[in-house]
């Protein structure tokens, strides 16, 4: 009876294997341009990754991902796309000296650090639900 | 970046200077879905008696950027005149297997997807050529998707004044609120596009943005 148990939960986890997950610091990509920054992060999840990024991408960046992931739809094989989601650091109760000490911070270290980023393969991550504390992330069969 | 938005800065002033300003370019962005075609020929109809594009169930029914010259909006005795720029919806991911659900061959529904990847990118590609912008959100759906926030926020780095309008007010299941809650900063109005609900409202909104111009 124990096996029986045993191979069940092998074959449920069995499920979810193919992807991984990767976190990639903003140093990692601080020193790109924007090219290779999008670049090295649609390599990253077209290899079947899950990225987890330190850091947000600026405005032009967002859509030009976007616009990059399209163009891919149609040149790679069982590519469908991304999700995408963005959660920045609550910055409401930081008050003027908070909010100024880190606009300081993130100017030295060029980009939003209290901010991050999920992105992965619309083949491996079905949705990302998302509110302003927090992502879920939910997985394709 | 930079020089885009100094670009914009310069053609301005220089368009204030000079006084050759055309009409207004309106565009309508949001993601798929969530009516901007509903809304753009619900203003066509009132005011051109013409309507602008199809609508579908199936999602990504625009796939290519649809222009309408000459709109002449009147509203309270004022006039202004539109191009107005109906664009596909803006999406990360596009699966044509998505469409067979409302019974595509699957020829037909590989082609709707390889069209909408590229409706998508051509949607991006207009973004700066916007006078303002109406962002059409699904009022029933979570506004936190990132793609709606993707899309205003290029849109103020680019210095487009934008509104926001929340469709589908006459479903049960919409929340104009949390729309209002997940952009604070920006105008909001709820409407429903089908039924005509609130557009006088709308109008008023339109008029007024169209002075930050």
């Amino acid at each position: 009876m124990a096996k029986k148990k045993s191979v069940k939960k092998k074959k449920s986890l069995g499920k979810i294997k193919g992807f991984s997950i990767q976190f990639l610091p903003h140093t990692e990509v601080s020193g790109l341009g924007s090219n290779e920054r999008i670049k090295k992060i649609l390599g990253i999840v077209l290899g079947n990754n899950i990225l987890i990024l330190q850091g947000k991408l600026l405005a032009h960046e967002e859509t030009r991902l976007i616009e990059d992931t399209m163009a891919m739809i149609d040149h790679v094989k069982n590519f469908r796309g991304i999700e995408l989601a963005v959660i920045s650091g609550d910055r409401s109760n930081t008050g003027f000296f908070g909010k100024i000490r880190m606009n300081i911070a993130n100017a030295i270290s060029g980009g939003d650090l209290g901010a991050i980023t999920i992105i992965g393969p619309a083949t491996v991550v079905k949705e990302m639900k998302r509110n302003p504390k927090k992502i879920e992330l939910l997985l394709n069969k | 970046m930079v020089i885009k938005v100094f670009k914009n800065f310069f053609r301005r002033i220089f368009s204030k200077l000079f006084g050759q300003k055309g009409d207004i370019k309106l565009g309508f962005y949001g993601p798929p879905n969530a009516g901007k075609t509903s809304l753009a020929n619900r203003i066509c109809k009132d005011f051109t008696g013409e309507g602008m594009g199809s609508i579908s169930k199936v999602p990504h029914e625009t796939r290519t950027v649809q222009f309408r010259e000459k709109v002449e909006i009147e509203h309270k005795g004022k006039k202004i005149t539109f191009k107005m720029i109906d664009t596909p919806g803006i999406a990360t991911k596009i699966d044509y297997e998505e469409f067979l659900k409302y019974k595509l061959k699957k020829k037909d529904a590989k082609k709707r997807a390889k069209e909408a990847t590229q409706g998508v990118i051509d949607a991006i590609k207009w973004l700066e050529d916007m006078d303002m912008v109406v962002v059409v959100l699904d009022a029933t759906q979570n506004p936190y998707n990132q793609v709606n926030i993707t899309i205003i926020g290029n849109l103020v780095a680019r210095e487009i004044p934008v509104l926001i309008v929340g469709n589908k007010v006459d479903l049960k299941r919409s929340d104009i609120k949390r729309i209002e809650a997940a952009f604070p900063e920006y105008d909001t109005i709820g409407i429903s596009a089908k039924f005509g609900k609130n557009l006088e409202e709308f109008y008023e909104s339109i008029f007024k943005l169209s002075k930050k111009v």
